[in-house]
């Protein structure tokens, strides 16, 4: 049996709107996987380190602040940077259409907005994460 | 004059026992519906038990003790005698984006658009006590408030606003001494003495803690921070509210209603605690107190909610902590609609959840209403929604008749027995969070956090099993949706731009008088016998930076982390 996927959910800059955070944190475990919360205010690079350091196959980031097109590109530069871009890295908050697009375009792998159901990001975090834990065993 | 059938009117009261029982039996045979939402017809959002109908034994009443009258104990049916018919609530909208010229310019559109009152709502940064040229503020500068680092920015944000004659709300939290430092400071130099001054900040750290997580310092020398705060106010801001005691955050972040109501009013006991412990009389400064409701979307829970949190809070301060003055116990409270009820999906259907949600707060009693913007759940409200949110208070006020009959839902069966229910489960939290030892002890232990935590996931749960439906979200999709509506964009550049002048601000300032406030700043935060607030205005009039206080005073009190937990 493969063994239980590991997701690191984050919370990254001055952003303190947990309740999203912690309910995919807790439907993610619910759903069998190993899920490590890095609770609030973390520094894109604390994230992209715990990531590494946990052998995460994914990390989640959620952010209702505003600040998703400067905080997001800077954890994908940073996985580039660790060479770590096996790592699935998605996210969600309050982020319009078109800048989830230009996300998208420059290397997030998915973008979910208010209203999305836990079922479809479980079988995203399942599918996608899964394919990193076959690459790398 | 109406002549009725004699029968009628006349009838035993045997036989309304019997009448029950015939529409008992009538009611057993229904067939409930099924299919989405079906799941949770008899509970509330918050899981309250509904039955199908109230009568008179669901609500024995004790008239004088439980309702009264309007401006009567226990303030059950409000606390003016003639409510809104003598004065309509302040509809006052939050608003804030950018720098402090963009949010000054909002604010001149508001008021000209017919609102009472200002309502500032500041960005990440300002929240968290970091300057824009932190490198903790990456990206964060402007974008979900305006970026206030010093006096300077102070200035702008109320130029050609009239300080003596508008009241104004800031909401912010860990370095709210600070903010009220700089309206302080902002009015003075326009020469409005500080006691004209009428507005709140929210200054209420212990929800911080609980729901909201914008904290700077550990609990206790915060506590410390906000007694100074009241007590300044009581001496030198008479027309100050000095704090918003929240629970908009609490049930934003999850909570039930009832949970909403418990640890709110519990936050206030707390505050109440503290000052009285620090040597002040209560009725010297609890009836500057003021409240923050959330309004959510199930209507009555919610006015039930409102009707409730008054009668508690009069019960409290008159027989736990003595208070005589009836402006002590008479609860005034800020209500705004519920932020995480708008969906992003068919964004223009939130006009209509907002609408419901304001008509509630008004039935409830509210002092004053912020209606959200259709667009919030995506971005910062356009002009557009903000004026949409702002007409809809209007409709309600002057199209609607609501406003002219004082809690006109007083005496229904299901709404008297609601707020019992919602009184008794608050009463009942009070008793575990005292089982702590109080509400700090039970933030450090994370009772509140937990309770939050699992009511949201149940929640959430029930959205996915539609036992619960929000319509575009789990029922009534619409596949060809594309969002056409227009969004408020906030330039990268802005925070450039805001960098460079806080910079400049520090440059150009007196250093020799800046660095000497804040050391007094320091030895006051270390003595307790002394009171910062008066330091805090010299910091900010020698033009020291948010920023810069903030490091000052966690050098003396540190820093608070929290214990991770989901």
């Amino acid at each position: 049996m493969a063994r239980p996927l590991r997701i690191v959910i984050a919370k990254a800059g001055l952003d303190g709107h947990d309740r999203g955070a912690k309910v995919i944190a807790r439907a993610l475990r619910d759903a069998g996987m190993e899920v490590i919360y890095t609770g609030l205010f973390q520094a894109p690079e604390q994230i992209v380190q715990t990531a590494i350091q946990e052998d995460a196959d994914g990390i989640g980031l959620s952010i209702l602040s505003g600040a998703h097109m400067t905080l997001f590109p800077l954890i994908v530069e940073r996985l580039k940077a660790q060479g770590a871009q096996d790592i699935v890295f998605f996210g969600g908050g309050t982020i319009p259409p078109e800048d989830a697009e230009e996300l998208k375009r420059l290397g997030v792998r998915e973008i979910f907005t208010p209203g999305a159901p836990l079922a479809d990001i479980i079988k995203f975090v399942e599918r996608e994460c899964g394919s990193r834990r076959e690459l790398v065993g | 004059m109406i002549e009725r059938p004699a029968a009628r009117g006349a009838q035993p009261a045997s036989e309304f026992a019997e009448q029950k029982k015939t529409w008992e039996k009538a009611s057993a045979k229904g067939r409930r519906r099924t299919g989405p939402g079906s799941g949770a017809v008899d509970r509330t959002i918050s899981d309250l038990p509904l039955k199908t109908i109230y009568g008179p034994e669901d609500a024995p009443l004790d008239l004088a003790n439980d309702l009264s009258w309007p401006s009567h104990y226990p303030y059950t049916r409000g606390i003016h005698p003639n409510m809104y018919r003598d004065r309509l609530w302040t509809m006052r909208q939050f608003a804030g984006f950018g720098n402090a010229k963009q949010t000054n310019e909002r604010y001149h559109f508001l008021l000209s658009q017919g609102q009472h009152g200002l309502s500032v709502a500041f960005d990440m940064p300002t929240l968290m006590g970091f300057d824009s040229d932190a490198p903790q503020a990456r990206g964060e500068v402007g974008k979900c408030g305006v970026a206030i680092d010093s006096l300077a920015d102070m200035d702008t944000l109320f130029d050609g606003i009239d300080m003596a004659d508008i009241t104004t709300s800031m909401t912010i939290n860990g370095p709210a001494c600070i903010a009220l430092a700089l309206y302080v400071a902002a009015a003075e130099k326009k020469g409005v003495p500080r006691a004209k001054l009428g507005g709140t900040v929210q200054a209420d750290i212990l929800k911080e803690y609980i729901a909201q997580k914008e904290w700077i310092f550990p609990p206790r020398p915060h506590m410390r921070l906000i007694v100074d705060m009241i007590r300044f106010c009581r001496d030198e801001m008479p027309r100050w509210n000095t704090i918003s005691i929240s629970g908009y955050h609490i049930r934003e972040a999850g909570s039930t209603a009832a949970q909403e109501l418990a640890f709110t009013l519990a936050d206030g006991f707390a505050y109440v605690e503290a000052c009285v412990a620090a040597g002040m009389d209560v009725d010297s400064f609890a009836p500057r107190l003021s409240f923050f409701f959330n309004s959510h979307i199930d209507f009555f829970e919610e006015i039930c909610k409102f009707r409730a949190a008054r009668r508690i809070w009069a019960c409290h301060m008159r027989d736990r902590y003595g208070a005589k003055d009836p402006r002590s116990l008479q609860m005034r409270f800020h209500t705004q609609t519920a932020g995480c009820s708008a969906t992003a999906q068919q964004p223009e259907n939130n006009i209509v959840r907002v609408a419901y949600e304001a008509l509630a707060a008004v039935l409830g009693g509210t002092q004053s209403l912020h209606t959200n913007s259709m667009d919030e759940v995506l971005a910062l409200p356009s002009e557009k929604a903000a004026e949409i949110a702002l007409r809809t208070q209007q409709v309600l006020a002057y199209e609607t008749n609501v406003a002219n009959v004082v809690d006109p839902l007083g005496g229904s069966y299901f709404i008297e027995a609601l707020t019992d229910e919602l009184e008794r489960q608050a009463e009942d939290y009070f008793k575990r969070i005292e089982e702590y030892g109080g509400v700090i002890e039970a933030i450090e232990a994370g009772f509140f956090q937990r309770e939050i935590a699992d009511a949201s996931y149940r929640y959430q749960r029930s959205l996915e099993t539609k036992d619960r439906i929000v319509v575009g979200v789990n029922a009534f999709e619409n596949a060809e949706e594309r969002q056409d509506i227009e969004l408020l964009r906030i330039g990268v550049e802005m925070e450039s731009e805001q960098a460079r002048s806080v910079a400049e601000v520090r440059r150009n300032r007196d250093q020799a008088v800046a660095q000497a406030a804040l050391e007094r700043l320091k030895k006051a935060c270390a003595d307790p016998s002394d009171n910062v607030m008066p330091h805090l205005i010299d910091c900010v009039n020698a033009y020291l930076t948010e920023g810069e206080i903030v490091e000052a005073m966690a050098g003396v009190y540190g820093r608070y982390t929290e214990k991770v937990a989901f």
